[in-house]
């Protein structure tokens, strides 16, 4: 009886002081759990380079990059022993496909470690990863003497493209101000790709208007299979439930005639996706997509977009150029040789205004590796590797005006019918269309499940409305 | 040093002999009353090696033991904990320092048509896929219960799926699927069905999922169902035969009382399983068109890690367990009512 006692008490005493050193870690994980409590200096590590500059400074060094699959990609890859040969640095990448590319990243960055120096990422990253500070500034690395050689030539970037990634990280606020978070280094421009063939075979001509393009489109689905283009429909644009859905064609027509996803009201942002001029647009794209898009257009994402394209099964594409030239350089696929650039149905005022992607480099803010990180930055962003990668590879679209300018470069992309004409049409008035803001991935997504379901059949005016409603007390 | 060692070699030898002795005359004791334990058990330990672990050792075996189970279930219980705790904040990657919002969260999730919305069409899919695996996977067993040659082949055939990640699945399911190019619509095309938009209407994008989950799974059901039937008593069916009952009375009345229960242990493995299904539908549909299918564990994914709103994702993860777990308490005390039942029929 004794013993059973005893050993009840010590069997209660025992569970107890468990329970205590059990909750210890739990409460000191709960305690340290929301961030690393790691109060962001103001000194940037930028400062800590002084001397001249030199490439060979953290010679022996590796550093780690992100990377997600993508011809600029692979000519970054066949180049990067050049950059070793340069610098001493190794540099061990992994690359992972755009389906799981940013899910990928967002998880690493979100964890607070430092698995990676260098990453890809788009500008519209920049307002998700910007904000909890997981992204290095870069202006500082920039304005250092010591940490960045003159060959670098900041002036040289497109003013736009450096622009789109700089941003102050309150939301509603223009691009061009405060931190530079990542670095451009591919851009891609949403233009309308065609099939020549068949637009030769129907005495078809690219679309002028967004009316023109709607019934262009109609009227190469029903006519192309009867002119021996089987299965052919009229335009390839993005269906996905996706926050890509909305960025190329549909953002840039809708940009064209003068829509706005948000209005900024001081500090508070407004949705405006749902004004009546956007109500009447979003049902006329959803219109367009039924009459003369893709068959399951729902989970339509750009590889599909762009390999209907290059397979005949597309008359048209009305996304990223580089989606369209992939497809139309010599021996890529059966359209090959018969793929032209158009700059895309204007606005009603004659805008060409166009939504912009922007494939950009930035770095970890947790990286340990800063100054050997920002050496690569500069060599992968530099003129020399830019240069090799748009002439040799297929790193089209140069963020840089000395590429852009090359005689080797135009010589190049001539071959391809209207694409320089088509480039230069719209470089002016390329830009960000979206107002920058942190819930832009929950707002473009939503988005898309919205013009899913006006695509179904539902009414765009209250679907737009719920949208809007739902959005305002997330972003407002 | 070696004089010690000897020494301490020729005491543990002494030991040990006493145990041996000790071991010898308990299994004589026990060959002799016939009780005791099993043939090849282990004897138990003579009171001198007992005496030979200091106490403190003694004391601190029972403790020992189920420090594994401590571990186990302090890995399990640690990051629910957490997670649990994080809900009652509105942690998110805008808000690294958070503020205490206590059940805000769960507010706003039961608040939010949304959130209903996504827990009609999940239980619309776990309904629907553990419905039609429970009919087909029954069908299958029955038909494979005979163990002719073709029969054997097909069970090897029948395991393929459940090779497959459930994601994969669904990728060449989308490939399969995919209107134009689609080899499913091919196959249709002669019978003037060729241009069917599987995963292009809310409809169609449900039930295209929930037929992926019956590819990969159905032969779960399929295998667990086999092993039930090969392990009834024959006696019962013989005893019908002898009456001259004919196959549908003898499999309503003997076949699914005495197999239910091994079917049930698969239903609620694939109810529940289908209660938090992610892969499949994400892979297939993305949860749209719209937010057709935007099932919950698709809704807490969104949330937690594209839309960086922890807190709130994981409250919704929360709900789902909440959800999954009451579901299967009520299945499992049911599987126990229906296992007495066969018993009682089996008799």
């Amino acid at each position: 009886m004794d013993m059973h006692g005893q050993l009840g008490h010590d069997r209660r005493r025992f569970l107890a002081l468990t329970a205590a050193a059990s909750s210890v870690p739990l409460l000191s994980a709960c305690g340290a759990g929301f961030g690393d409590g790691d109060s962001k200096s103001d000194g940037s590590a930028a400062d800590d380079v002084t001397g001249s500059f030199d490439w060979q400074r953290h010679k022996g060094t590796t550093v780690k990059a992100l990377l997600n699959k993508h011809p600029y990609t692979d000519a970054l890859i066949a180049d990067l022993k050049a950059f070793t040969a340069k610098t001493g640095i190794k540099v061990e990448y992994d690359v992972f496909p755009e389906d799981n590319y940013f899910d990928k990243l967002t998880v690493d960055l979100s964890s607070g470690r430092a698995s990676y120096d260098i990453f890809m990422l788009g500008a519209y990253m920049v307002w998700q990863y910007g904000p909890p500070g997981w992204l290095e500034d870069l202006g500082p690395w920039m304005r250092n003497e010591s940490a960045t050689g003159a060959e670098w030539d900041q002036d040289d970037f497109l003013p736009s493209l450096l622009e789109g990634t700089q941003w102050s990280l309150k939301a509603g606020t223009p691009l061009g101000q405060g931190g530079q978070y990542a670095l451009p280094w591919g851009w891609e421009a949403n233009v309308v790709a065609y099939n020549t063939e068949v637009f030769n075979k129907l005495g078809l001509r690219p679309a002028e208007s967004f009316d023109e393009l709607r019934e262009l489109a109609g009227t190469i689905k029903r006519k192309a299979p009867g002119a021996g283009f089987d299965g052919m429909y009229g335009v390839a644009v993005r269906g996905s439930r996706s926050w890509a859905t909305i960025h190329p064609g549909f953002m840039t027509m809708f940009s064209r005639y003068k829509l706005k996803d948000f209005t900024v009201d001081g500090e508070s942002l407004k949705p405006a996706m749902n004004s009546p001029e956007a109500i009447t647009f979003t049902r006329d794209w959803a219109d367009m997509v039924k009459k003369g898009g893709p068959p399951s257009w729902t989970s339509y994402t750009w590889y599909q977009c762009s390999s209907d394209l290059g397979a005949k099964k597309a008359g048209m594409l009305f996304d990223a150029d580089t989606a369209a030239y992939f497809q139309a350089v010599k021996g890529a696929s059966p359209a090959a040789g018969k793929i032209a650039f158009h700059p895309g149905p204007k606005g009603p005022d004659g805008s060409l205004a166009t939504n912009m992607w922007i494939w950009s480099l930035g770095m970890n803010a947790k990286s340990k590796k800063k100054s050997a990180a920002w050496l690569f930055l500069q060599w992968a962003t530099g003129k020399e590797h830019l240069r090799k990668g748009a002439i040799e590879y297929n790193h089209i679209d140069p963020v840089r005006k000395s590429v852009s300018d090359d005689p080797a470069y135009r010589d190049k992309m001539s071959e391809l019918a209207g694409f320089i004409e088509t480039f230069e049409a719209v470089q002016d008035q390329t830009r960000i269309q979206f107002t920058p803001q942190e819930q832009f991935f929950d707002a473009t997504t939503s988005w898309a499940s919205a013009l899913q379901e006006i695509y179904g059949g539902k009414s765009a005016g209250p679907v737009l409305n719920g949208l809007a409603d739902d959005l305002a007390s997330k972003v407002g | 040093m070696s004089s010690s060692t000897e020494a301490d070699h020729g005491a543990a030898s002494s030991d040990d002999a006493a145990v041996a002795g000790a071991r010898e005359k308990a299994s004589a004791a026990d060959r002799g009353s016939g009780s005791g334990p099993a043939a090849g058990a282990p004897p138990p330990a003579g009171p001198g090696a007992e005496r030979s672990v200091p106490r403190w050792r003694r004391s601190l075996r029972p403790y020992l033991l189920i420090v594994p189970a401590l571990l186990l279930t302090g890995g399990i219980l640690y990051p629910f904990g957490l997670g649990l705790y994080y809900t009652v904040f509105d942690f998110a990657a805008s808000k690294p320092q958070p503020d205490f919002t206590g059940l805000e969260n769960y507010r706003r999730i039961f608040t939010d048509s949304s959130f209903w919305d996504s827990a009609w069409v999940t239980v619309l899919y776990a309904v629907g896929a553990a419905a039609v695996e429970t009919v087909l996977g029954v069908a299958v067993a029955l038909l494979l219960h005979r163990s002719t040659l073709v029969g054997r082949v097909l069970e090897k055939v029948l395991i393929l799926p459940l090779m497959i990640a459930p994601v994969i699945a669904a990728i060449i399911w989308k490939l399969m699927l995919q209107p134009s190019v689609g080899v499913v619509n091919h196959l249709l095309r002669p019978f003037g069905l060729g241009g069917v938009q599987w995963t292009d209407t809310p409809t169609g994008a449900l039930l295209s999922s929930i037929a992926v989950d019956v590819w990969v799974y159905t032969p779960f059901v399929a295998i667990l169902a086999l092993a039930g039937l090969r392990s009834l008593p024959a006696s019962p069916f013989e005893a019908a035969a002898v009456d001259g009952a004919g196959w549908w009375f003898t499999f309503r009345k003997l076949t699914m009382p005495m197999l239910w229960p091994y079917v049930l242990v698969a239903v609620i493995f694939r109810f529940m399983d289908s209660l938090k299904v992610f892969d499949i539908i994400y892979a297939l549909t993305e949860g749209g068109p719209g937010d057709s299918t935007v099932v919950l564990q698709i809704r807490a994914y969104l949330e937690a890690i594209r839309f960086q709103r922890y807190s709130f994702g994981l409250s919704y993860m929360i709900v789902l367990w909440a959800v999954v777990y009451l579901a299967a308490m009520v299945l499992v005390r049911y599987l126990g009512r229906i296992q007495n039942r066969a018993a009682e029929v089996s008799r």
